[in-house]
């Protein structure tokens, strides 16, 4: 099992920067999954963290100068670590003016993923910093768990607003609510809506516009006013509003009534999906 | 006591008790004939610190009330802090700054002379004390590391500020090595990040050390001192001996100088051995051939000594399987004990091999002066030397 990986280009160092700082909100441990061509984190939805589940992909080649791997085998050729995200994105801090970062696994005493920089510095000299990374390897019995999560057949798919406001909104109910109740229908009327014994509180959203259905299924008979709505817990939708630094290229969000609340985002050439379940 | 400090030089004051404060929770104060000594030592007694303002530093300076002899007085940190808080404040506002002591009226009087004529005056309540005096020579030590402090800061940075010790070392190619020291617990299923720092030998102005020496100490104190001397962009000299012995931190200027005083671990772990020979000479390993590492050195190493022998097949208990990892042979820790171990032993016959002894900062400064077969054993409360009979 080989990983060898180096970038030298100072946007794509931020780039990937960027989204290391996006998982480190978002999950406090994932898994990396590294193939030939791609790179995932991913967060499966275990009870423990409340059901949440995360899938972020970025293609290798949009980052790395050099990229080596060699899998468990030629057919299996994969290799899955679990690390603690805050880790790898405070790693990357130190990389602000790298002239080059390479990412190895290493077996220091324990296997790493080894993160050393070259610093550009005043002097001539050069300085490495090097993090060794604690990582978890993943026998492959358990990367059954780890697969892609299939995207929910949705009553309801909307384009979200200006994440940043959303965020400023969920942040306010958040004061008075744990939970959350996300409607949308057909018509791109969004609402976010908390209740409690004193007050109910509905923001509303308007012409957002909904994507064209995939499959001709039984919602395009629906009524396009109709709302489907979902009810969350509001610390976890606020958790993966906050991990956005950057109002993505594009981000819609399906609902699966009563079921979940699949969000899905595209920035530049990284795509997240996260799932949030619905509150029983 | 009388002293008067002006412009810029209130801030220094400033930025000098700041540094302290890091360390003890009293501030000693003793006006002495060579200038205006500031001390403190921390609570666990393994770190001491001290700045000496020289008579020029001052408007004016006068140590003693001609006729009486010099005061000296103990308070609280906290109290001479809050004076000097807000650092900006003291640059923007502050013209003057008086520092009086007497006898009669059993204060310590801070004034500070504002803009507009506006004067706050500071009483603060002191107890009189013996002189706090660590015993220390850097000229003993052996090993000295000078460098700027912007690059000891810069050095330092990458390491997260939860971070309590981090290990000082020379590794192969004569770079300077500097790491987080990790405490080995009996539980370490939750590995921490290990992050190390390189940096070569001509970022320094003085490097004297042997390959393969190093030393743990407390970050906390060592970046207290970092934040005075670097915006002073005064160059910072560490003194040093074998793990165990204090090591000393020194800044100096013609108006100035400060000392800090701090332990260094004693006892290298199984683990730390090796981080003192090959670990630490690892980083750089494809640097020494070459006097200016380049871009194509860092790209040029070779990927099967990454490689990681571990196998994940079905069936196989994952991370359960770890300790059946054969390591490369070239990641293998060599046996051979360190020069210091034979004296580590005799120091403590009590330790059994191989059971991780506590983490503990044995050394004592006061004792440096000792031979290390009279240091004392174990954390012995040995405090500051009474030195009452000191002129």
């Amino acid at each position: 099992m080989k990983f060898r990986s180096k970038i030298v280009d100072a946007a794509c160092l931020n780039h990937f920067t960027r989204v290391s700082n996006m998982i480190a909100k978002l999950a406090k441990t994932c898994t990396l999954r590294i193939r030939p061509d791609k790179l995932n984190f991913i967060l499966a939805d275990k009870v423990a963290n409340g059901g949440v589940s995360m899938w972020c992909e970025l293609e290798q080649e949009n980052f790395f100068s050099e990229f080596q791997m060699e899998g468990v085998s030629a057919e299996n050729n994969e290799i899955y670590l679990e690390l603690t995200s805050e880790n790898l994105s405070r790693a990357l801090k130190t990389a602000q003016n790298a002239r080059a970062l390479k990412i190895k696994l290493t077996n220091k005493h324990f296997p790493c993923l080894t993160v050393s920089i070259e610093l550009l510095s005043v002097s001539s000299s050069s300085r490495i910093v090097t993090h060794d990374i604690p990582v978890k390897v993943i026998p492959r019995k358990l990367w059954k768990d780890l697969q892609e999560p299939a995207v929910p057949d949705s009553d309801v798919s909307i384009y979200l607003p200006v994440l940043k406001t959303m965020k400023s909104v969920v942040e306010k109910m958040r004061n008075i609510s744990n939970h959350l109740i996300i409607e949308a229908n057909l018509n791109g009327d969004l609402n976010l809506k908390i209740e409690t014994e004193i007050v109910c509180v509905t923001t509303h959203f308007k012409d957002l516009g909904n994507p064209p259905l995939a499959s001709e299924n039984a919602s395009q008979a629906r009524n396009p006013e109709q709302m489907a709505e979902v009810h969350v817990d509001i610390r976890k939708l606020l958790q993966f509003l906050a991990g956005q630094q950057v109002n993505p290229t594009k981000a819609v969000c399906n609902i699966v009534r009563n079921k979940i609340v699949h969000f899905d985002l595209l920035h530049e050439d990284v795509s997240l999906q996260y799932f949030i379940p619905a509150l029983s | 006591m009388k002293c008067l400090v002006t412009g810029g030089n209130v801030k220094v004051l400033g930025k000098a008790v700041h540094s302290l404060s890091r360390i003890g929770d009293e501030l000693y104060l003793e006006p002495l004939e060579d200038g205006l000594s500031l001390r403190t030592v921390n609570s666990s007694r393994s770190a001491y610190a001290c700045f000496l303002f020289a008579p020029l530093f001052f408007q004016q300076y006068q140590a003693a009330t001609p006729g009486q002899d010099p005061l000296r007085c103990k308070i609280l940190m906290k109290s001479f802090l809050s004076v000097f808080r807000s650092l900006t404040m003291l640059e923007k506002t502050v013209e003057k700054c008086c520092i009086s002591l007497n006898s009669r009226s059993s204060r310590l009087v801070v004034q500070l002379h504002c803009k507009y004529g506006v004067r706050k005056t500071h009483n603060l309540s002191f107890q009189d004390c013996e002189s706090l005096q660590a015993v220390f020579d850097p000229a003993l030590c052996p090993h000295v590391l000078r460098a700027p402090a912007r690059v000891l800061g810069e050095a330092v940075l990458p390491f997260p500020p939860a971070l309590a010790e981090v290990t000082l070392g020379i590794g192969r190619g004569h770079r300077v090595i500097l790491r987080s020291y990790q405490e080995e617990e009996a539980d370490s299923t939750v590995k921490a990040m290990v992050t190390e720092m390189s940096i070569g030998e001509e970022d320094f102005q003085q490097l004297q050390a042997q390959e393969g020496v190093a030393i743990t100490f407390c970050l906390k104190e060592f970046r207290g001192l970092l934040s005075f001397a670097e915006p002073a962009n005064l160059s910072l000299s560490i003194h040093f001996h074998a793990p165990g012995r204090p090591a000393i931190f020194a800044v100096e200027d013609s108006l100035l100088n400060g000392h800090f005083v701090l332990a260094t671990l004693s006892e290298p772990y199984p683990h730390s051995q090796d981080l003192r020979s090959p670990e630490l000479c690892r980083p750089a390993p494809q640097l020494q051939a070459h006097s200016t590492p380049h871009l194509d050195d860092f790209a040029n190493d070779d990927i099967d000594s990454y490689m990681i022998a571990m196998e994940t097949t079905v069936g196989n208990e994952g991370s359960r399987a770890l300790p059946s990892i054969s390591l490369s042979p070239g990641l293998q820790p060599p046996c051979s004990p360190g020069p210091h171990s034979e004296e580590e032993d005799e120091a403590e016959p009590s330790t059994v091999p191989g059971t991780p002894p506590p983490k503990k900062f044995r050394s004592l400064f006061f004792g440096s002066i000792l031979a290390p077969a009279y240091s004392p054993q174990g954390p012995s409360p040995v405090l500051a030397e009474d030195s009452e009979g000191e002129g």
